[in-house]
């Protein structure tokens, strides 16, 4: 099989694979070929809008396992191929040199077992970087039930380790993936938080210690594939965050690629606002002081389709609005609807030279159409804004959603809004679907 | 200072050139309505004046910004002056003057007109810098990494680092056609330098290997199920396709491709496995 062949098969094989980052640590190629950048650097953009920052693919996609939900598992008739070390590492020379990519994204279908796949990994990753002295990014995935050691000399080959939880519970794991146990999952986890952790009391005592995974530690979860809800999952995220110092969490909408049995059939839509709804949730944990009981909770366990996490907070928490522009502390401004980190922080800025109106917000960034309902300027609102129910629902909805909804600029067309509710829109039944499988 | 509404500033062009600019300000204790390079046309009523460039001159300006703004804002007024806004040089030239008048604190200013625009300016110079980072495509020409690029602000001063780290001591040239300035780095030493024209060789057997699999790498990697070419767009603009392989196909030629032909070089490109 020609190498043109294999890099089909086996980059076909990785796609679904979310995490796409190059991100988290800055290195310079002092000895070597190649460098890192602290913020990540896209090399190009995929038909499916995704950024493609690094090359992407399993070294072998002939597993023995037989994960319900993954299109390499062992039964399914697709054609297998596997590089050899050499082969991979020749390529991801040539591609780099090219600035195709910021690096590898290196993983592996388990093949015999998941010593001899890990040991294959090793091998590939030391031709780069012993060999070629390659100091580009590497991301490297742990093989769950691979010997501790192992993991170990991986680590100190990457810059970022991952293991994939794809399901939020141990019922779908055990349901959908009964060769994957949740020990065998998180062990590997620990084990890597915990090296890293070591890692890092060594560099102070001993500037030169071989670093271990220093772009940190990530993971993935599938959405769609099991009954959990969105609670489940953004309160699962949140523990991974706290407990093992992980770098992101990524949420990869499920692709009806699976055992049809038991898993959605092909043809369902791919969940997309759905993740999009997770993702928001996330950027509000990490960058927002949001915490995951604060964005739903047991009645509430899925995000609204309307509204984006932030927004459906700020309308159920009316009692700290109007926050007062040239006074409110930064953590309250993050938690206004259009005003981001980098406006908040503008904010902070520029009004300790002069007072900020509105125009001066405008100017700053922030984005009026929906902070205007929570915030004053110089104690007052702003200049003719009319606050009605309806109207507020309305510019808060995003361009896409509203579009979708069939709802007009002018509130008075909208029938939806007559009897403002508790529930606040009560579209029909479809609409929700639509909007929950990414149709809207 | 006064503002005299009606002088035009005209210089050469160069660094040194606007912060001469700066000190004629002073000179004649005016602040010019416009500030334009000598090739611009003069299309604004006025007195247009000619500002030679002295580089003593030009070196108190700087020692002047360095010492009261510091070395991080001489680096921002830089970048501004790379950009390809029209009003550059004057906003520019204003910010400087705010700068002398109220010191480091002028960069806490947002809601000021000029220091706005000058961030602005800053900020648009800065990202397409740092999309170039990941769009600027090599190809091997005997042993020279070389590439082409065609972006708007000249961004070629701002790139020529990352690349100069990241190739570790191998040769390269990036060429950038609209204002034409490259970056040429032998391995041990690189320079800026400004040239017409790079003329390229057709690519090698090997070079159109790698294009090849690259292409690939980047048809399969897209989900089907997920296609959104408006995403797709709103990352990656259209004026870069030009220069990227992965647009452009197999010709080697400027011509950038529609989102349907993309999709049909993708289609036509397709192993059976795949349909």
């Amino acid at each position: 099989m020609d190498i043109e062949d294999k890099l089909r098969i086996l980059s076909d094989s990785a796609k679904y694979d979310a995490a796409c980052t190059s991100s988290g640590k800055t290195h310079s190629s002092a000895d070597g070929i190649g460098c890192c950048e602290r913020s990540g650097i896209c090399h190009s953009f995929s038909a499916d809008g995704r950024c493609i920052t690094l090359l992407k693919v399993l070294l072998s996609n002939c597993c023995i396992y037989s994960c319900s939900y993954c299109v390499n598992r062992a039964g399914n008739d697709i054609p297998r191929a596997c590089f050899t070390p050499r082969e991979l590492a020749d390529l991801t020379m040539n591609f780099y040199r090219r600035n195709y990519i910021e690096g590898l994204f290196l993983s592996s279908a388990v093949m015999k077992d998941p010593d001899y796949t890990c040991e294959q990994m090793i091998e590939c990753l030391s031709i780069l970087r012993n060999e070629y002295r390659f100091r580009g990014y590497i991301h490297a995935k742990a093989i769950p039930g691979a010997d501790s050691t192992l993991t170990a000399r991986l680590g100190l080959l990457a810059d970022r380790m991952s293991v994939n939880i794809e399901l939020p519970s141990q019922k779908s794991l055990e349901k959908l993936a009964p060769d994957k146990t949740k020990q065998s999952i998180l062990l590997p986890m620990s084990q890597i938080s915990n090296r890293i952790q070591e890692n890092s009391t060594e560099l102070v005592k001993y500037r030169h210690a071989p670093k271990f995974a220093p772009a940190g530690q990530s993971t993935q979860m599938i959405i769609g594939a099991s009954p959990d809800t969105d609670f489940q999952i953004i309160r699962l995220s949140e523990a991974l965050y706290k407990k093992y110092s992980l770098k992101r969490v990524f949420f990869s909408a499920y692709v009806p690629v699976g055992d049809q049995r038991i898993l959605p059939k092909a043809g369902t839509p791919v969940p997309l606002l759905r993740e999009h709804r997770l993702y928001q949730a996330d950027w509000l944990l990490r960058f927002y002081g949001f915490s995951a009981n604060e964005l739903l909770d047991e009645k509430h366990q899925s995000f609204d389709p309307m509204y984006d996490p932030k927004c459906c907070w700020a309308l159920a928490h009316p009692e700290i609005f109007p926050l007062e522009i040239n006074r409110a502390d930064y953590e309250l401004l993050l938690r206004v609807p259009g005003i981001g980190v980098k406006s908040a922080y503008r904010i902070i800025t520029a009004r300790r030279r002069t007072n900020l109106d509105f125009s001066d917000l405008k100017k700053l960034g922030v984005v009026l159409k929906r902070a205007q309902y929570f915030i004053t300027c110089k104690g007052r609102l702003e200049e003719g804004l009319k606050i009605t129910e309806r109207g507020m629902r309305r510019q808060l909805m995003s361009e896409n959603v509203a579009k979708a909804l069939d709802i007009g600029n002018d509130p008075e067309q909208l029938s939806f809004f007559d009897e403002p509710s508790e529930q606040k829109l009560l579209p029909e039944k479809e609409d929700y679907v639509k909007c929950l499988t990414g149709q809207m | 200072m006064s503002h005299r509404s009606d002088v035009i500033f005209c210089y050469d062009g160069s660094f040194a050139g606007l912060l001469c600019c700066v000190f004629r300000c002073y000179e004649i204790k005016v602040s010019p309505a416009g500030i334009i390079t000598s090739d611009t046309e003069q299309l604004m009523l006025g007195e247009y004046e000619y500002i030679n460039t002295d580089d003593t001159k030009a070196q108190r300006v700087q020692t002047g910004i360095e010492n009261k703004l510091g070395r991080r804002a001489l680096d921002r007024i830089r970048r501004v002056f790379l950009s390809c806004d029209e009003q550059k040089d004057l906003i520019a030239a204003r910010y400087i003057i705010l700068g002398f008048r109220y010191g480091k604190a002028v960069s806490g200013m947002l809601a000021d007109d000029t220091v706005n625009a000058f961030f602005s300016l800053e900020r648009a110079v800065g990202n397409e810098a740092h999309l170039y980072l990941g769009f600027v495509r090599f190809s091997e020409q005997n042993g020279i990494m070389t590439s082409v690029i065609e972006p708007k602000n000249s961004v070629v001063p701002i790139i020529a680092g990352h690349f100069i780290r990241r190739f570790g001591g191998m040769p390269f040239i990036i060429f950038d056609k609209t204002h034409k300035t490259a970056v040429i780095s032998s391995g041990k030493e690189a320079e800026i330098i400004f040239i017409d024209d790079l003329h390229t060789d057709p690519p090698d057997s090997n070079e159109l290997r790698y294009r090849s699999l690259w292409r690939t790498f980047y048809d399969t990697i897209g989900i089907k199920e997920r296609y959104n070419p408006r995403c797709r767009m709103t990352h990656c603009p259209k004026r870069f396709w030009s220069h990227m392989t992965e647009f452009t196909g197999d010709t080697d030629t400027n011509a950038a491709l529609t989102d349907e032909n993309t999709d049909t070089r993708r289609i036509e490109n397709k192993s059976p496995e795949m349909s």
